[in-house]
């Protein structure tokens, strides 16, 4: 094990970057699941005919399908048609991660009461007026934290594009320790992107707890 | 209300991606007929060759300098400073045997340069270079160990990439060796460094610099197939591939290709390489 | 569209094996995720403080990082230092310490939901610590936490595909191998299919069960 690697040559810089594409995918990917997910949340709440059911469906089928499964799929079939690794791995990514916050989305609307939706109805509010004035306001602050664990989620799992060469965090270690001088090296490198993507996520489940507790209050 | 605020940010954003992800779509897909590639290029002010970041002598990744070297690196400057006049025209874009064919007939790259053997399949879905170097498949495994050819395989754990074909070519000589396929051959030379499998094979010139690395390890057997590398071009460039070929005779001829030859390998390029090839399994494999 | 679902037969006792080795691989993983993780979670709730720290410590680092560089670690890394396992066993390695960390905060809140009244009496009445938990605590617990533990089983049957990454021949392995000869868009659906052949029944399960205990009003 050669741990003065890590400070030789431009490790460092060059895991950084590879943070930065990490960072960069995960963020416009939870951005565009979270508009997605929305819609297919209420969608799948909202009971009317044929568009709810298809919601579930699109939900309960990508959400049990594996991650690494779709990035392939859209690699393999998709990549024609958005040429650019980037845009394959957010739509895949983006396709996943909608129906996980959809769900998350559902059972928030779920935890407001009947009451304060009758209250709302019966006040001569029309449905969308209700969704949008009364439910969602608060739905939306019960998401927060879980929707930060997604992002978390979204981060760890942006290394799974590292197959299909993707230049992230863990693909860039793994040129790193391919090369001739850092084999020795391997250890310490993965030991270095471990705690890196740690104090990044843990950054944020900390950011998340505030927040839960600033709302709770 | 900030709810409004920020869902007015988000949504500008996802058209901006959109927008961006449309108009870099159109700005591949728009084959003008008549328009010659280096009009295209240059308008683009950029070539895109997709080459190896983990194959040392060919094409990898250094570390210290976060630059991209080797053999086929620097014939792709070399083309590009003959062709464009520029050799900062040049984008590198990192491929493996999985996703090189992915990348380039969808337009991601113009050229791929990584270590890809010409066979009949391949040639179905791309055009190719003349040959400018000749590898045959062969083993590399730790020094003093009792593999020395195919024939001692039998049960042995053999690793190489996926996309590539030399584990059905190994399985046609020995059907009783184990192959395991890796997303690429740095990662089935660590995974035979840990010792969790007992050979790799793959063409000779890899494997040769994996040994470079690692004085460990040692190159055995026949060359049990030959594997002409070409430079792949996208069907519908035509007159690149012609450009490519006229660069490769020219570098052959006036001396350039040896020079980097024995930069890298050491030794003078082969002096009988053939301009046409494809490449020649164990009977009854088709690539 | 050109469907084409040759490579079915071509491939058909790959397919067989590598879904036998998802299903392998996912169980056997859950039942060393289930152990690592009730230990975490009895550490994270004792009185003991380095035992305590130790089980946050566990459960904060592999939760925020990824799975990939932790199966990566165990793959290249001890292999670099010449530490010797099977691409199966490397795998449930990988996948059951990174669950256990799911695991041991679905049991730990698990626990913390039965009354302390309960511990309390049953440590009144002579039981020692462990007897409680095993007599007393877990019984209970374990019931409230299934649903969560059933998704836990989901995810870890997903996440298993990552095996085919250090070449052990999974579903997704066996399908990587098809589609360099055959329709990339009939071969991974076909992928896609076989891990919901797992994964649907148990998610409509876990939907089941919590709507009935909800209609029960058991919690």
């Amino acid at each position: 094990m050669d741990f003065s690697k890590l400070l030789e040559g431009n490790t460092w810089g060059i895991l950084l970057k590879g943070l930065w594409v990490t960072l960069e995918v995960a963020v416009v990917a939870i951005i565009l699941s979270f508009l997605i997910g929305i819609v297919l949340g209420i969608l799948r709440y909202s009971k009317i005919p044929v568009l709810s059911q298809l919601a579930t469906l699109y939900i309960e089928i990508v959400r049990n399908i594996p991650l690494l499964v779709i990035i392939f799929f859209a690699f393999n079939t998709l990549l024609d048609k958005f040429d650019s690794l980037v845009v394959i791995v957010i739509f895949g990514m983006t396709v996943f991660t909608s129906a996980l916050i959809a769900e998350i989305v559902r059972s928030g609307l779920n935890s407001i009461p009947i009451g304060q939706i009758e209250a709302a109805r019966a006040q001569g509010m029309s449905y969308v007026q209700t969704l949008i004035h009364i439910i969602l306001p608060q739905a939306l602050k019960r998401m927060i934290p879980p929707l930060v664990g997604q992002f978390v989620t979204l981060i760890k799992d942006t290394s799974l594009a590292a197959a299909i060469t993707l230049p992230e965090l863990l693909h860039e270690a793994k040129l790193i320790y391919s090369n001739p001088s850092y084999v020795n090296a391997t250890i310490p490198i993965l030991l270095l992107v471990a705690l890196i993507y740690f104090v990044v996520n843990y950054s944020l489940s900390l950011l998340s707890r505030q927040l839960e507790k600033r709302l709770a209050g | 209300m900030k709810l409004k605020k920020w869902a007015i940010m988000a949504l500008s954003i996802v058209t901006a991606v959109s927008l961006a992800a449309c108009s870099s779509d159109k700005g591949a897909s728009t084959d003008a007929k008549g328009v010659g590639f280096k009009e295209k290029i240059e308008k683009r002010g950029k070539f895109i060759a997709g080459v190896k970041f983990d194959s040392n002598l060919f094409g990898f990744k250094d570390p210290a300098d976060q630059t991209v070297k080797g053999f086929e690196v620097d014939l792709m400057k070399e083309f590009t400073k003959r062709t464009f006049g520029d050799v900062n025209m040049l984008e590198l874009k990192e491929v493996t045997s999985k996703t090189r064919e992915k990348m380039l007939t969808s337009g991601e790259i113009d050229v791929i340069a990584a270590t890809m053997t010409i066979t009949p399949k391949r040639k179905e879905t791309a055009d190719f270079s003349r040959v400018y170097f000749l590898a045959g498949q062969a083993l590399l495994v730790k020094k003093g160990s009792p593999i020395k050819d195919v024939k001692d395989l039998n049960g042995k754990q053999v690793g190489t990439a996926k996309g590539a074909v030399s584990g059905k070519n190994l399985k046609a000589i020995n059907k009783d060796a184990v192959v395991k396929e890796y997303s690429n051959y740095a990662e089935a030379f660590q995974a035979l460094r840990g010792g969790i499998i007992d050979a790799v094979t793959t063409d000779d010139g890899i494997l040769a610099g994996m040994a470079k690395q690692d004085p460990n390890y040692e190159v055995v057997g026949n060359r049990f197939s030959k594997e002409p590398y070409g430079v792949a071009v996208d069907k519908k460039n035509k007159d690149l591939l012609e450009a490519m070929n006229k660069f490769l005779d020219d570098t052959i001829k006036d001396g350039t290709y040896n020079q980097l030859y024995k930069k890298w390998f050491g030794q003078d390029a082969p002096k009988d390489l053939p301009r046409d090839a494809v490449l020649e399994l164990q009977p009854g494999v088709d690539g | 569209m050109n469907w084409d679902f040759g490579f079915i037969q071509e491939y058909r006792t790959e397919f067989i094996d590598g879904f036998f080795l998802t299903l392998k691989v996912s169980l056997t993983a859950l039942i060393l995720s289930l152990i690592i993780g009730t230990i975490i979670a009895i550490f994270r709730i004792s009185s003991n403080k380095a035992l305590r720290a130790f089980g946050t410590s566990y459960v904060e680092f592999f939760r925020n990082t990824p799975l990939m560089v932790q199966v990566f670690f165990f793959y290249f890394g001890l292999a670099s230092i010449g530490y010797k396992l099977t691409d199966f066993w490397i795998g449930v390695l990988g996948l059951s310490i990174y669950t256990a960390a799911f695991i041991a905060e679905i049991i730990r809140a698990g626990i913390q939901t039965v009354p302390h009244g309960q511990t309390e009496a049953a440590r009144a009445s002579g039981l020692s610590f462990l007897q409680t938990m095993f007599h007393v605590v877990l019984p209970q617990a374990f019931k409230l936490v299934v649903p969560p533990m059933c998704n836990q089983f989901i995810n870890l049957v997903k996440n298993s595909s990552i095996l085919s990454v250090i070449a052990a021949q999974d579903i997704l392995y066996v399908g990587e191998q098809a589609i360099s000869e055959y329709d990339p868009f009939s071969v991974e659906l076909f992928v896609a299919a076989l891990y919901l052949i797992i994964t649907i029944p148990l998610s409509q399960g876990v939907n089941l069960l919590e709507r009935r205990w909800a209609k029960q009003g058991t919690r």
